[in-house]
C-alpha cells in the first residue's frame, strides 16, 4: 500500500518540533488570546448580558466559554493557512525538487501536508482546551466521563476536517508562489474576512443579510458550530441570546466542512500535479 | 555489447519563444562518464531537467536505463540519481535524516535504509557528521551529502548538474576523486559543467553544447587532437605583419588573435620542431618577438575552436592560460 505520504508527514513534523521558538509561540499565542481578549471581553459582555432576562431550562454560559470555540477555530485557521508555506521554502531553497523527481504519486505530497496540518491543529486545540478550562471556560459542564470523551472526539473531528480544508487551500496557493512575502500577503488578506465574517466572537443572527449569508458559507462558522455543540450542548444561552443546534444542523455543518476539504483537496492535487519545479 | 544507458534522439525544448535545446542527439554507454560542456545558458540544465523528468519531454525520443521517458517516467525516476545545480538540502535536517528521507521517498525498506546510510556516509567521509544539522556543514560537505543522497537508491546512472560550482579548488579536486570512485564502482555518470578542466579530468566522452546544439562530441583526447598537434602563442611588435609571415609557412594550419597582444598559431606538426623555423622567418621579416609559448591544446582551445569564442562567462586571461595550464 502506498504510504509515502507518511515520509512527507514525518519530515514536516521534524521541522515542527525542531523550530522551538515557532513551536512555542504557536502554542502560547492562542492562550494569550484567551487570556487577554477573552477575559477583557467577557468582563464587559457578561455585565451587559446579566441585565437580560435569564432563559430558563437551558444552560447559560459566560462570554469566555462562548468565545473559546472561536479561539480554537481561529488558531486552527491560522496554523492551517500557513501550513502550505513550507512548500515555498522547499521550492526555493530545499527539498521540493527532490520530492518532485521521486517515483511517487504527487498525491502523497498533498496527503502528507494535510496530515501534518491535522496534527499541528490537534495539538493546539488540545492546549487551548486545557488552558481554557484552567481559566474558567465552562466546557463539558455536567457531562459524564463518557460524554466528555465523545465530546472531545467530536471536537477533534470538526477541527481536523476544517484544518484539512485550509491546509489544502494553502498548499494549492503556495505551490505556484515565488516568495514567502507574497504568500504572507494573501494569507493576511484571507484571514481577516474569514475570521470576522463568522460566529467565532459574536452571533451571526444580528448581521446584515449579505454578511449573514457570507458567514453561512464560511467554513469557520461551521467548525465553531460543531465545537459549541460538543463542548457546550445543542442548546444554550450566552450574551443574552439563545443558541440552538439540532443534530441536523450539526450534520449540515460537518457536511459543509467535508465538502470544503474535498474541493480544496482536488484543487491542491491538481495544482501539485501540474507544478514544475526546476 | 550492452545497451546504451541513455539514448537521446532529436531532443528539443522551448520556453515560450526561446529555443533552449535544439535537436540534440547523443548516447551514453554503460559505465562511462559523459559530460555536457558549455557556457551558462547553453541548454545543459534544460537537457538534464528533461532527462530527470523535472521538465516535460516536448520533442524527441529519450530512453534512460532501458525505459522510455515518455511512457514510463516513474521507471526512469527509479533508475536514476540526481545532484542538482543548487544546493537542495533542508538546513534543519541532519545528514542521516536527509538520506533517510530520500530513501523513504523511493520506497526503500528499513534494513536497506540503515545499510546504505552507513555505507554512503563512509563513502563521502561524513561518518562523524551523521547527526549534525546540514546548516553546520561546509559547502564541500553539503555537496558530498548530495552525492551520497543521489546514490541512496543505487541508481544505474547518476546525473550531476554543475557538481563543483562554487567550490574551492581543493574541494573540487576531492569531489572529482569521489566521482571517479563512484564511477569505478559501476555507476554511469552524466554531468554538465562549464569548467573545461572538469570535463577534461573526469570524462570518458564530452559533448560540447552551445546555444542548444551539440557542436562536437568525442573523447577529451580526440577533441584536443582534432585541433592539430600543438598551439604556439606569440606576442610580436607587429602582429599584422607577423600573421602574414606565419600563414606562409606550410606547417601552420591557422592563425588567430588571442587577447590584446597575442597570436595563437595552430600547427600540424610537433611544435618544438617548427618554432625555430617560424622564428627564423619572423627575424627575416624584421619582426621583433616579445613572448613565446608552446602548448598542447586544452579544452578551452577546443571550445574556442568550435564556437569561435571563449566561454562567455569566463574572464579572458590569455597569457595566464597559456603559462599556467601546460599539458
Amino acid at each position: 500500500m502506498e504510504q509515502r505520504f507518511l515520509t512527507i508527514y514525518w519530515r514536516d513534523m521534524l521541522r515542527y518540533v525542531r523550530f522551538r521558538t515557532l513551536l512555542l509561540s504557536s502554542l502560547v499565542q492562542p492562550a494569550l488570546w484567551l487570556a487577554f481578549f477573552g477575559i477583557a471581553m467577557s468582563s464587559s459582555f457578561d455585565a451587559v448580558a446579566a441585565q437580560a432576562p435569564a432563559v430558563t431550562g437551558i444552560p447559560q454560559v459566560g462570554y469566555l466559554t462562548f468565545m473559546c470555540a472561536g479561539v480554537i477555530s481561529m488558531t486552527t485557521l491560522f496554523t492551517s493557512l500557513f501550513g502550505g508555506m513550507s512548500l515555498i521554502f522547499d521550492k526555493n531553497w530545499g527539498l521540493l525538487r527532490e520530492v518532485m523527481a521521486a517515483p511517487m504519486p504527487r498525491s502523497n505530497i498533498v496527503l502528507g501536508m494535510g496530515l501534518s496540518g491535522i496534527t499541528k491543529s490537534g495539538i493546539q486545540a488540545g492546549i487551548i482546551l486545557a488552558f481554557g478550562l484552567l481559566l474558567g471556560v465552562r466546557f463539558f459542564a455536567g457531562y459524564s466521563p463518557l460524554q466528555v470523551v465523545i465530546a472531545v472526539l467530536g471536537i477533534f473531528a470538526f477541527v481536523s476536517v476544517f484544518s484539512l480544508g485550509f491546509v489544502f487551500l494553502s498548499s494549492a496557493i503556495a505551490i505556484s508562489m515565488e516568495s514567502p512575502e507574497g504568500m504572507q500577503g494573501i494569507m493576511t488578506l484571507l484571514t481577516m474576512p474569514i475570521f470576522f465574517a463568522s460566529n467565532a466572537l459574536y452571533p451571526v443572527e444580528a448581521f446584515p443579510e449579505a454578511l449573514r449569508v457570507l458567514s453561512l458559507a464560511n467554513p469557520l462558522t461551521h467548525v465553531v458550530t460543531g465545537i459549541r455543540y460538543f463542548a457546550i450542548g445543542p442548546e444554550f444561552s450566552a450574551i443574552g441570546r439563545t443558541f440552538t443546534c439540532s443534530t441536523a444542523d450539526l450534520l449540515v455543518s460537518f457536511g459543509a466542512l467535508f465538502l470544503f476539504a474535498a474541493v480544496t483537496f482536488l484543487l491542491a492535487l491538481h495544482r501539485v500535479r501540474v507544478a514544475r519545479v526546476t | 555489447m550492452q545497451d546504451d544507458v541513455i539514448r537521446v534522439e532529436g531532443l528539443s525544448h522551448r520556453f515560450d519563444d526561446l529555443v533552449a535545446v535544439d535537436g540534440v542527439s547523443f548516447r551514453v554507454r554503460p559505465g562511462e562518464v559523459f559530460s555536457f560542456l558549455g557556457p551558462n545558458g547553453a541548454g545543459k540544465s534544460t537537457v538534464i531537467n528533461v532527462l530527470t523528468t523535472l521538465l516535460p519531454l516536448q520533442e524527441g525520443e529519450v530512453v534512460v536505463a532501458g525505459h522510455d521517458l515518455r511512457t514510463e517516467p516513474d521507471r526512469v525516476r527509479e533508475a536514476i540519481g540526481i545532484v542538482f545545480q543548487e544546493v537542495t538540502l533542508d538546513r534543519d535536517m541532519t545528514v542521516a535524516e536527509t538520506l533517510l528521507f530520500h530513501g523513504r521517498l523511493y520506497g526503500l525498506l528499513r534494513g536497506e535504509l540503515r545499510e546504505r546510510t552507513d555505507e554512503l556516509v563512509r563513502l563521502v567521509e561524513l561518518e562523524t557528521k551523521r547527526d549534525v544539522l546540514v546548516k553546520h556543514l561546509s559547502g564541500g560537505m553539503k555537496r558530498r551529502l548530495e552525492i551520497a543522497r543521489g546514490l541512496m537508491t543505487r541508481p544505474t546512472v547518476l546525473f550531476l548538474d554543475e557538481p563543483t560550482i562554487g567550490l574551492d579548488p581543493q574541494t573540487r579536486a576531492r569531489m572529482w576523486d569521489y566521482l571517479r570512485g563512484v564511477n569505478q564502482d559501476g555507476t554511469t555518470i552524466f554531468l554538465t559543467t562549464h569548467y573545461m578542466d572538469e570535463a577534461d579530468q573526469l570524462s570518458d566522452r564530452i559533448a560540447i553544447i552551445d546555444r542548444g546544439r551539440i557542436i562536437a562530441e568525442d573523447t577529451p583526447l580526440a577533441l584536443k587532437n582534432a585541433l592539430g598537434q600543438d598551439l604556439v602563442y606569440l606576442e610580436t611588435a607587429d602582429n599584422g605583419r607577423a600573421r602574414a609571415v606565419l600563414e606562409a609557412d606550410p606547417a601552420v594550419t591557422g592563425v588567430r588573435e588571442k587577447g590584446p597582444a597575442g597570436l595563437l598559431v595552430t600547427v600540424s606538426e610537433d611544435g618544438t620542431r617548427i618554432v625555430p623555423r617560424l622564428l627564423e622567418s619572423l627575424r627575416e621579416g624584421g619582426i621583433t618577438l616579445d613572448g613565446l609559448n608552446i602548448k598542447k591544446p586544452s579544452m578551452d582551445d577546443v571550445f574556442i575552436h568550435h564556437t569561435g569564442r571563449a566561454l562567455r562567462d569566463e574572464g579572458a586571461e590569455p597569457f595566464a592560460a597559456v603559462m599556467g595550464r601546460r599539458r
